[in-house]
């Protein structure tokens, strides 16, 4: 088999992958003088500005919340799913994926109609004489947003590993003496842990740089970094401070993927989305 | 009573995922554009959906350049996936850290440093760069779903056909490609939902009246409750649950078919295994 | 066997898509960049069925989306519709193409006091299309008082009821004027104080919002709203318990015009299309799908009594004794767009 089947792609990437990281670099550099441009760290010292470093430590927050959250709700979800209590899991999976193929900007829409003052969720309230819920365009509204549309991210990796595990290795712990809660702590975690490192990392990325979510639920009161970068590119017209930031993600977002291959131990085929 | 309480776990959990898309669906038929009342049942918004023409319009421009785009990712990805799977040491390692990047990246950076490229190289903005983008981003996710397949090949036959008088050419598309059709499947369909799912990066690489599906919802969205909205949800709902039912339940019935035949290889559905045998 | 399918399905649609845009090249097109929602689309069908013309129609939501869009060189349009300060921006930065008013006969009707503003004193660039004011939107029902000033978006009974716009030059004016200065300041003192006000405000508002504010409105999901005239108008049409006020301390008066951006590859049609805008019957369709002022006579005439004669959409001059128009910021410009990032990023 022929390596030169590698040229286009080679070209390819060059031209699409690579330049354009070299051009973001190049902006992130830069300031515009009058004169074309000169080497300069302005736009670096500028995300270190008190006022940016909050937007990173919102936006890292929300991420850890929604992570979290997805984490407690969808652990649970996947074994039982995993487990027996239900009998066609093929049905089971596919209900679960089907939300997850409507467009995604559909589905953060549909809380938009949901959390109304006078939507679906209020007038269900106060139908019952209940207080009203105020959630949308609160941190509370973007962390549900990122939940919701996450959660499977979350839940297909955990799942798959789990369904892998050898059924006999968990009856042998319990053969063994071991209470269930101990077999769950000392088998069956350690060994879905990759299915949490990528199920964590499916949802914590995207959580992580999202600027729609935050823009529809949000109200646009809740700058992200996501929004941070779109508003320089597509409002104010600063591509350097916008290329700094998008650096500073990209090293935010190589050191995470180096921590978190550093706990998943062994290489492995992780399906990546 | 353990599996009682475990049932009603998923289903509380299925009861968030398909709420909202619910309320969506019964809204989409209320004749009011009020969100509190409702009006009666009417399939005005349905018509108004089609005469839509902005709407029209993107859901072509969606099909197209989703189509288009996974079906270059596909030849050029298929290519590299078998260049990389014969080259070795730093070389493979190089490329194949490249190739993760825009997995890896977030979409927002990937979107705009195509965005600067595109600036920079003064391409006019429209379905080209949508389409050089939407292909840049397919690539890594054919790359990734055919290399596998490869790893399961048996090396010799490649050179089998060779000494059974095979040109280099002729093996690579008489026997290897169709061993590693259903890699390739996969790849594309992965690569065409995936365009069409896109919006961050069709939202910084289009221009000059090019919307796909994604960017009119977002702009609709921001404009407030629209009532043709939800009859689109509705339709692009109903439209995959039937799609991924018909899928499935072929497939089903195939494995049934297979197990009572010949042992053939298992098929490989990129609607069923994504997640499911990953 | 389903995955043959699959693969025929997915190249059928290739193919068709091909196809599709093989044929259908031939008449010229025409490419329209406006603001979302602003234009009567049927408008559209019937001046491609009479000029044979194809037209592209793509919106944006704030003058800046536009501007970057366009300076970005990636997309060429043949007209758009700048409003007053970034007309003078894309003019001073050289981006537009003069217009031939020989070619656009109609614009006869246009209000002549509404003509040659100071962004184009000879409107050799530009067109008025629509114009109006800055103000506040507030819900009858949920506010008790008279709101006259522009204190009221930032009363705390209101907490969590007041819309603000995600427009930076709207909201810092806002702000700039309720502090008593002019909305085109150039002092950074001045800047500062606004930016510090309108973080101030921030834990008031409920959201930073453009086009759906109108709808949010008129749901009653808010009781003050800060916001354009003709939005306004919108709103009023369709809840009546909202109303209209002109703060006190002053307003803006912005147009949002037509022109024709550099580059345009049919400035022919460019012309033909603006001309065919300020037709009366046409220019009268578009006001009432849009709901905003407009500075065309004859359509205005052919509106309903009340809304030719509604002070709130066409104000008396003695209402815009303090207005001022936005005059293009120049370096300044900088500061307003850090001041604005840093009000959202707060």
């Amino acid at each position: 088999m022929k390596r030169s089947s590698l040229f286009p792609y080679l070209i390819w990437m060059i031209l699409f992958i690579v330049v354009p990281m070299f051009l973001v670099l190049y902006y992130a550099f830069t300031i515009p003088t009058e004169a074309g441009s000169t080497w300069s760290l302005e736009n670096f010292a500028r995300f270190f500005e008190p006022v940016y470093l909050k937007v990173l430590g919102r936006s890292l927050r929300l991420a850890l919340i929604s992570t979290g959250i997805c984490l407690l709700l969808g652990y649970p979800a996947a074994m039982v799913m995993a487990g027996n209590a239900f009998s066609r899991k093929n049905v089971l999976l596919l209900l679960f994926v089907v939300p997850m193929w409507m467009n995604f900007l559909l589905r953060t829409y549909a809380w938009l109609t949901l959390l109304e003052r006078n939507g679906a969720i209020n007038v269900l309230l106060t139908s019952l004489n209940l207080p009203r819920l105020q959630i949308l365009y609160t941190n509370s509204a973007v962390v549900l947003g990122m939940v919701y549309n996450f959660l499977p991210f979350m839940v297909l990796p955990i799942y798959s590993v789990l369904s892998k595990i050898d059924k006999g290795v968990v009856e042998a712990a319990g053969d063994l003496g071991a209470n269930p809660f101990r077999v769950f702590t000392k088998v069956v975690l350690p060994l879905s842990l990759p299915g949490v490192v990528s199920g964590v990392t499916m949802v914590f990325m995207p959580a992580l740089t999202t600027f729609v979510i935050s823009r529809l639920l949000g109200g646009g009161q809740f700058t992200l970094i996501g929004n941070l970068i779109e508003q320089q590119f597509l409002v104010v017209d600063n591509w350097g401070f916008g290329s700094a930031i998008s650096v500073v993600m990209i090293v935010l977002i190589l050191l995470s993927m180096a921590i978190m291959s550093f706990f998943e131990g062994e290489e492995k085929d992780v399906a990546l989305w | 009573m353990v599996r009682f309480l475990k049932r009603s776990y998923i289903y509380l959990v299925f009861a968030f995922l398909y709420m909202p898309i619910a309320v969506l669906m019964v809204y989409s038929f209320n004749d009011s554009r009020s969100r509190g009342v409702w009006g009666g049942f009417t399939l005005r918004w349905y018509v108004e959906l089609f005469q839509d023409r902005t709407i029209m319009s993107s859901l072509y421009s969606t099909l197209f350049i989703g189509a288009t785009a996974a079906v270059i990712a596909t030849i050029i990805g298929t290519l590299a996936a078998i260049g990389i799977h014969n080259s070795k040491g730093i070389q493979k390692k190089l490329i194949m850290n490249v190739t993760y990047l825009p997995v890896l990246n977030p979409e927002i950076v990937t979107a705009i440093s195509l965005m600067i490229l595109f600036v920079f190289a003064k391409v006019r903005f429209g379905y080209l760069t949508l389409l050089l983008a939407h292909i840049t981003f397919n690539i890594p996710y054919v790359i990734l779903s055919v290399l596998p397949k490869l790893r399961q090949l048996n090396k010799h036959l490649y050179e089998a056909a060779l000494d059974l008088g095979c040109t280099p050419a002729g093996a690579l598309w008489k026997v290897i490609v169709p061993e590693i059709m259903p890699g390739i499947i996969t790849g594309l369909l992965l690569a065409f939902t995936l365009s069409i799912d896109d919006f961050v990066i069709s939202f910084f690489t289009t221009g000059s009246g090019v919307s796909t599906l994604s960017i009119t919802i977002y702009s609709m969205a921001r404009q407030g409750i629209k009532p043709t909205l939800n009859a689109l949800s509705t339709i692009m709902f109903t439209f995959v649950l039937v799609l991924l039912i018909i899928v499935n339940v072929r497939q089903a019935r195939e494995e049934r078919k297979e197990r009572s035949g010949k042992n053939g290889s298992k098929k490989i559905s990129p609607y069923r295994t994504e997640f499911g045998d990953a | 066997m389903v995955r043959r399918k699959l693969v025929l399905i997915v190249l059928s649609l290739v193919m068709l898509s091909l196809g599709l845009t093989g044929c259908g090249q031939e008449k010229p097109t025409l490419y329209v960049y406006n603001w979302g929602d602003y234009m009567d689309e049927d408008v559209l069908k019937e001046f491609e069925k009479e000029f044979n013309m194809k037209v592209v129609y793509d919106t944006f939501s704030t003058n800046e989306d536009m501007y970057v869009k366009i300076k970005s060189g990636g997309s060429t349009y043949d007209v758009i519709f700048p409003s007053d300060y970034m007309l003078t921006r894309m003019l001073n930065e050289g981006m537009l193409e003069e217009i031939d008013l020989e070619k656009i006969p109609n614009h006869k009707h246009l209000d002549p006091r509404l003509m040659g503003t100071v962004y184009d004193p000879e409107n050799r660039y530009s067109l008025p299309y629509m114009w109006g004011t800055l103000g506040i939107l507030y819900n009858t029902t949920m506010v008790d008082e008279e709101i006259d000033s522009w204190d009221a978006l930032w009363d705390p009974k209101y907490s969590k009821e007041i819309l603000m716009l995600d427009s930076q030059r709207d909201s810092i004016g806002a702000a700039l004027l309720r502090l008593g200065y002019s909305l085109n300041t150039l002092d950074l003192e001045e800047l500062a104080e606004a930016g510090e006000s309108l973080r101030e405000q921030k834990p008031l508002v409920l959201a930073y919002v453009l086009d759906e504010g109108k709808d949010k409105m008129v749901a009653g999901e808010a009781a003050l709203a800060l916001t354009w005239s003709g939005e306004a108008m919108y709103g009023i049409s369709e809840n009546e318990d909202l109303a209209y006020v002109i703060p006190k301390e002053g307003t803006n008066i912005w147009f949002d015009v037509m022109a024709v951006p550099k580059g345009s590859k049919n400035l022919e049609g460019a012309m033909q299309f603006m001309d065919f805008l300020n037709r009366p019957e046409i220019a009268l369709r578009n006001t009432e799908y849009i709901g905003y002022a407009t500075p065309h006579l004859a359509a205005r005439a052919m509106l309903p009594e009340e809304v030719q004669n509604d002070r709130q959409a066409y104000p008396l001059d003695e209402d815009l004794e303090h207005a001022e128009f936005f005059v293009h910021l120049g370096e300044t410009l900088r500061d307003y767009d850090r001041i604005w990032t840093e009000v959202k990023a707060h």
